[in-house]
């Protein structure tokens, strides 16, 4: 079951908002509703559901409703109708005393201006989550500490926040939103307010401590790349309506509207396409070493290619053989393909971005072949298809051609 | 164009209404005043002046620096040698005795305005109205309700200083910075927590300013309210008004601008230094 669970939400500012859901309903504008009644669709019938440990990037520009629907979430802002489920409560219906509870104790928030208190110490305002649950002060102090040296801010315990640079104010605001060890992290805009230089950097962090904590993290931002970088999944909002809910690559390659599209268009496509969407997999296209030279010579001269990716029975990968290798093995008569295999060959996992693997064809003509975590091969990628992805998908046949292949290796 | 609607009538009756039924309320309110002014004119004459001078003048330099100290201590020194000691002392205690009455009650009443916006809209028109009233219009109602001397002096300067603290205490939750509100509020936080461990503390210097107003005002006031017989160094003002004597006027005026600094150097100062730590 999802860990958070969004159905038919709803946020409506203004005099009487319950009567512009039936309007919304009968397809009236966004613009015809707020003359009319004077009320502001922020967040428009929205629907998803998150999984336990997954990043979930909410993407749109400012006024699309993305911050609105975060607070909606933990009900910093009350929902006009829709229910919000995590795990098995139901935060729309939640009593007071039982909405307390879950901020205490399942969900933390980070503020795009960090939204901390100037007049603590560090330590003082990571620990305030704890202390607002009547933790004692030793214990909170004890956690405090531990989440500070956890996002690298070792040394600062005792500073004053307004000493801090804006990187390590909002390290501040994250080690709070950790110290309380909470299951959904809900970041707003939480790197935005940041120089690019320092933004990047938390990015990177932010991916090394989910790699280790595996918590639910919703994350609004109105960066496509930041959204891509760091989304396991991507909504993209406009108008507090959701126009597509997919990972990067499903955006990317097949954008739902022509919203998505004109605002994916300019991404730089070679760092989220990976290898495995461009990697061909077809059976014919690699070889067995018990298959022998006369098989791999056939399937080289059927596909018009030199060089064949060679495996063990168990289809783990043992390199590359070459068209002149093979035939002198035919030559020599012999059976398997062993003695002749390259093993000095470019090799990448299924997730190595597509501007990664450039170099390893830059000085090579060899195909880069595509290994997983167990050691077998999951294709290959050509020469042709990383350079054709680079230039862009307008001259490029090849990405949903898969296993049809003319290229010369 | 003659007198067609008499107000004036009305709020006598009203008043009158309220001294017969309301009797005993005033003099319960008139006891507990009475006493804590008396707490501090005990206080504040019961150690020799010099004494006196120099507790008042290593206060202002521990709070607000050496300059406001040394000025204290020349100040002070002159007001006693002048001769106004007792009665400036006097006047001190009943600044400070409606000082805390007046925020005592403006504090929180700002506290609940800044929380609901019913209370606010309700208060600020009051408050309006308290603030633009000539100051010596509440002396004639205190002096109905209080008789003559220092109480009704106070009740009328406890409405009269009141607003600033209202109003500033207000001002200061509002503009605490609404992420920090929502950041408080996301973790979890009560109304008190919220108020007490967010709020409050980053309105502090605002809310600190309101003092340094409401006791400023506080003290213009209590000079007025010599007219019904409060005392202190604004009787020896009154008395120079009504005598022609320029001299004593002018003598108490100057004990009154030295008061005036002193007290306002050192509520400033408090405000600053809270900011500093913010």
């Amino acid at each position: 079951m999802p860990y958070l669970r969004v159905e038919n939400l709803y946020k409506i500012f203004g005099p009487d908002p319950k009567r512009a859901i039936p309007m919304i309903k009968e397809g009236t504008s966004k613009e015809d509703i707020l003359d009319r009644i004077g009320c502001t669709v922020a967040v428009n019938d929205n629907s998803f559901e998150v999984e336990q440990g997954e990043t979930f990037v909410v993407m749109g520009l400012s006024g699309s409703g993305k911050s609105t629907l975060l607070r909606l979430l933990n009900r910093l802002i009350e929902p006009t109708a829709g229910d919000v489920w995590i795990d098995d409560i139901n935060v729309t219906n939640a009593t007071a005393e039982e909405l307390k509870v879950l901020r205490r104790d399942k969900t933390s928030m980070v503020f795009q201006h960090f939204g901390l208190l100037p007049h603590r110490t560090v330590s003082e305002n990571v620990s305030f989550g704890l202390e607002i649950q009547g933790v004692d002060k030793e214990k909170r102090k004890e956690a405090a500490y531990r989440s500070i040296e956890q996002v690298g801010l070792r040394g600062y315990e005792e500073s004053m926040t307004g000493e801090l640079s804006g990187g390590m104010q909002q390290r501040v605001g994250l080690a709070r939103a950790l110290a309380t060890d909470p299951e959904i992290l809900l970041m707003d805009e939480a790197f935005s307010a940041l120089d690019p230089l320092i933004r990047t950097e938390m990015q990177n962090e932010l991916l090394d401590l989910q790699a280790e904590m595996q918590k639910t993290i919703i994350f609004i931002t109105h960066d496509l790349d930041e959204a891509l970088k760091l989304g396991d999944r991507i909504v993209i909002m406009k108008d507090g309506r959701i126009e597509q809910v997919g990972t990067s690559e499903d955006i990317l390659t097949n954008p739902a509207s022509d919203y998505v599209a004109a605002f994916v268009q300019n991404v730089d496509r070679s760092r989220i396409i990976t290898a495995q969407a461009i990697m061909f997999d077809h059976p014919e296209r690699l070889v067995s070493a018990k298959d022998g030279p006369g098989v791999a010579i056939r399937r080289m001269r059927k596909l018009g290619i030199e060089s064949l990716p060679v495996t063990d029975s168990e289809k783990r990968f043992k390199g590359l053989i070459h068209i002149d290798d093979a035939v002198g093995l035919q030559r020599q008569e012999k059976r398997t393909l062993d003695e002749a295999i390259d093993k000095e060959v470019p090799t990448c996992s299924p997730d190595t971005a597509v501007s990664e693997l450039l170099p390893l064809v830059w000085d090579s003509h060899l195909p880069v072949s595509v290994v997983g975590d167990d050691g077998k091969l999951k294709g290959v990628v050509t020469r042709t298809s990383i350079i054709a992805e680079i230039t862009g998908p307008e001259h490029n046949g090849l990405m949903d051609g898969k296993g049809e292949e003319v290229d010369n290796a | 164009m003659p007198e067609l609607i008499d107000i004036g009538y009305g709020v006598e009756v009203a008043v009158e209404w309220l001294d017969a039924t309301l009797g005993p309320v005033f003099d319960f309110i008139s006891m507990v005043l009475d006493a804590l002014m008396t707490v501090f004119e005990n206080a504040l004459l019961f150690s020799p002046d010099i004494v006196m001078i120099v507790l008042l003048s290593a206060l202002a330099w521990y709070i607000a620096g050496r300059g406001v100290g040394v000025f204290s201590l020349i100040g002070l020194s002159l007001i006693a040698s002048m001769g106004y000691w007792e009665n400036t002392m006097v006047t001190l205690a009943q600044v400070a005795t409606s000082a805390i009455v007046a925020l005592s009650l403006g504090v929180p009443i700002g506290i609940w305005a800044s929380r609901n916006s019913i209370v606010h809209a309700t208060v600020r028109p009051v408050l309006d109205f308290m603030q633009t009233m000539p100051a010596f219009v509440y002396l004639i109602p205190a002096v109905l309700f209080f008789q003559l001397g220092a109480v009704p002096g106070v009740v009328a300067t406890v409405i009269f200083s009141m607003p600033p603290a209202v109003r500033l205490t207000n001002l200061g939750i509002r503009q605490v910075d609404e992420e920090v509100v929502e950041a408080a509020r996301s973790f979890g936080s009560t109304d008190k927590q919220l108020l007490f461990k967010v709020q409050l503390p980053l309105a502090t210097p605002t809310i600190l300013a309101g003092v340094n107003q409401t006791i400023m005002l506080g003290l213009s006031m209590v000079v007025i309210a010599a007219m019904i017989g409060a005392g202190g160094v604004g009787g020896d003002v009154y008395r120079g008004i009504t005598q022609m004597n320029l001299g004593l006027g002018f003598e108490a005026g100057i004990a009154i601008v030295i008061l005036a600094i002193f007290l306002d150097r050192i509520t400033q100062a408090l405000g600053a230094s809270s900011q500093k730590e913010t």
